[in-house]
């Protein structure tokens, strides 16, 4: 899909986050198009919830520029048009769904009608019920139910279905994809390739608070169905970029690391051209095993 | 332009007193808050100002105790409905998501001082029917709809101190240092027992308190007041007010920086 004319509605632009010593976001840019369902990938510890955090004001950043909908995420304007479901919601047990529903609608201009949230986040039968009473699952359609109680233009969903199972995933997903169909943009993060491969339009792999991939579905597959080779050699990156079969080239700590589409012809022209590599690793792998290799340090 | 700022204005009012209204009704659904935020004012002054009082002092001690009970029990409502809910809010991260929604500016700690007014008001109104019934305690109307006012306007202060201390220590300590500032607080302020009867000590450093400085103005009202100057008092529960919201602030915007954590 060319989305290159469509408006963007966040951004974030060389944001850097550190929480101590410890890096959240290292340099990220990341833009979400109206209309896309954006999904951000990696494992824990790699960004993701920060990234949400930033564009939702949630956490100021350290460097760099952050935008909603054109403006600085704090402001009220912006959140009005924003619906959001975070990792823990930590919703006080005593609250009645339909008080916590009442009060989230409030909020916004042009709320959905309650009947049309109940049938969307399938909380049938719940409204009269205590939030510190429903089960895991529960809890987080009710989390869902306020995230687009205010027919929001963009939808944030931080890991939505880690720890449900895969039924009640699926749910989700069919939740997720009516919001898309009605025009709603979703930046979805999450740890399951799966999700992102049932859901996404474009997906965005972060590690160590920087993005290492970033495509379509397909082009993601067809990037980690790759060989990656790994080196230390004394050939420029900029020269190996320019060989044949190579898709791409990076150095890391002194390392080098190449994505070809075939690796034998790649390994036999890097030892031809540099006697002293070494450390010479190829790897390859399922879907999965590749997505874990990508968001793997390159030690 | 004038039906657009007015319904903007309506907009907001509805935010707030949803906001207000659910708070408090969530809070009387919870045993925990509830069951000592209510009975233990009424439960004490049952003990100390009816039972007790009946054979020593009689009257004077239940109009007395009727004063400085209210003034322990609103500051309980206010020190644990908005000191410790904050403290537990701002662990779970409810405090995070209500942040992340289009909620007007305000609304939490607006929602928060309203229940703490409300559950002032019942403190105050159980007060009055135990004081009425069982102790004899007679005022003229003018005393009690003064008495009323203290103890509901009297929250003010000790929300503010609750929403510091609520900023400050993380929702499983919150209760546990609630309870270590308000009791001793409210003995060292003469709230249990007058200063008179307390050692001297104790009285010459009870104006350190907060809750020495409402219970004076409580007092006041029913005849009992060490120091009369009620402007001196006012003026230290709000200077007081001014700086615990200062220092909440502080900590609740480093916190939202994530240092905080």
């Amino acid at each position: 899909m060319d989305s290159a004319n469509h408006t963007v509605l966040a951004e974030l632009k060389g944001v850097r986050k550190r929480y101590g010593k410890q890096v959240a976001l290292d340099g990220l840019d990341l833009r979400l198009r109206s209309g896309e369902l954006l999904a951000v990938l990696g494992p824990n510890g790699a960004g993701k919830s920060t990234a949400v955090a930033a564009l939702l004001g949630l956490a100021s950043v350290d460097q760099g520029l952050v935008s909603l909908f054109g403006d600085a995420p704090r402001k009220l304007a912006a959140r009005c048009r924003v619906g959001v479901m975070l990792q823990s919601a930590g919703i006080p047990d005593a609250f009645k769904v339909g008080e916590l529903l009442e009060v989230t609608r409030g909020y916004y201009r042009h709320p959905r009608s309650v009947e049309e949230c109940v049938g969307l986040a399938g909380l049938q039968g719940l409204l009269e019920r205590r939030y510190g009473r429903l089960s895991g699952g529960q809890q987080r359609r009710v989390q869902f139910a306020l995230a687009i109680c205010g027919n929001p233009e963009l939808l944030f969903l931080d890991e939505p279905t880690t720890g449900l199972d895969i039924e009640a995933r699926k749910g989700f997903w069919v939740a997720i994809r009516a919001m898309v169909a009605e025009g709603c943009s979703v930046f979805l993060t999450t740890h399951y390739l799966e999700e992102a491969e049932a859901l996404a339009d474009r997906v965005v792999v972060l590690n160590h608070g920087r993005q290492i991939a970033e495509g379509s579905v397909e082009s993601l597959r067809s990037l980690i169905s790759n060989r990656l080779i790994g080196c230390i050699t004394s050939l420029e990156p900029d020269t190996v970029r320019h060989w044949a079969h190579v898709r791409d080239v990076s150095c890391r700590a002194g390392r080098m690391e190449i994505i070809a589409d075939v690796a034998e012809p790649v390994v036999r022209r890097l030892l031809a051209e540099d006697e002293r590599l070494a450390e010479l690793e190829i790897h390859r792998g399922g879907l999965a095993e590749a997505f874990v290799e990508l968001t793997r340090e390159a030690a | 332009m004038i039906t657009v700022a007015r319904s903007e204005i309506g907009h907001l009012m509805a935010c707030y007193l949803r906001e207000a209204r659910h708070e408090f009704l969530r809070l009387l659904r919870t045993p925990s808050f509830v069951l000592p935020t209510l009975l233990f004012p009424a439960l004490f002054y049952v003990l100390f100002g009816v039972v007790l009082a009946g054979s020593r002092g009689g009257v004077q001690v239940s109009g007395y105790l009727l004063a400085s009970y209210g003034v322990f029990g609103i500051m309980g409502a206010s020190l644990f409905g908005f000191g410790v809910t904050i403290a537990i809010e701002r662990e779970r991260g409810f405090l995070t998501l209500k942040r992340a929604q289009p909620m007007p500016p305000g609304a939490f700690l607006f929602a928060k001082l309203v229940m703490a007014m409300l559950f002032a008001a019942i403190i105050s109104v159980l007060l009055a029917l135990l004081a009425t019934t069982l102790a004899g305690v007679r005022l003229a109307p003018q005393q009690w709809i003064l008495l009323f006012l203290i103890n509901v306007s009297g929250t003010l202060p000790f929300c503010a101190l609750g929403l510091w201390l609520g900023s400050l220590v993380s929702g499983s300590a919150a209760p546990a240092v609630v309870n270590l500032i308000y009791l001793p607080m409210s003995f060292l302020s003469g709230l249990w027992m007058p200063l008179s009867v307390l050692p001297d000590f104790i009285a010459r450093f009870a104006p350190m308190w907060p809750s020495y400085h409402l219970g004076q103005i409580a007092l006041g009202v029913v005849g009992h007041a060490d120091s009369g100057n009620v402007l001196a008092h006012v003026g230290f529960l709000v200077a007081m007010s001014a700086l615990c919201l200062f220092l909440a602030r502080g900590r609740l915007d480093r916190e939202s920086d994530g240092s905080g954590r």
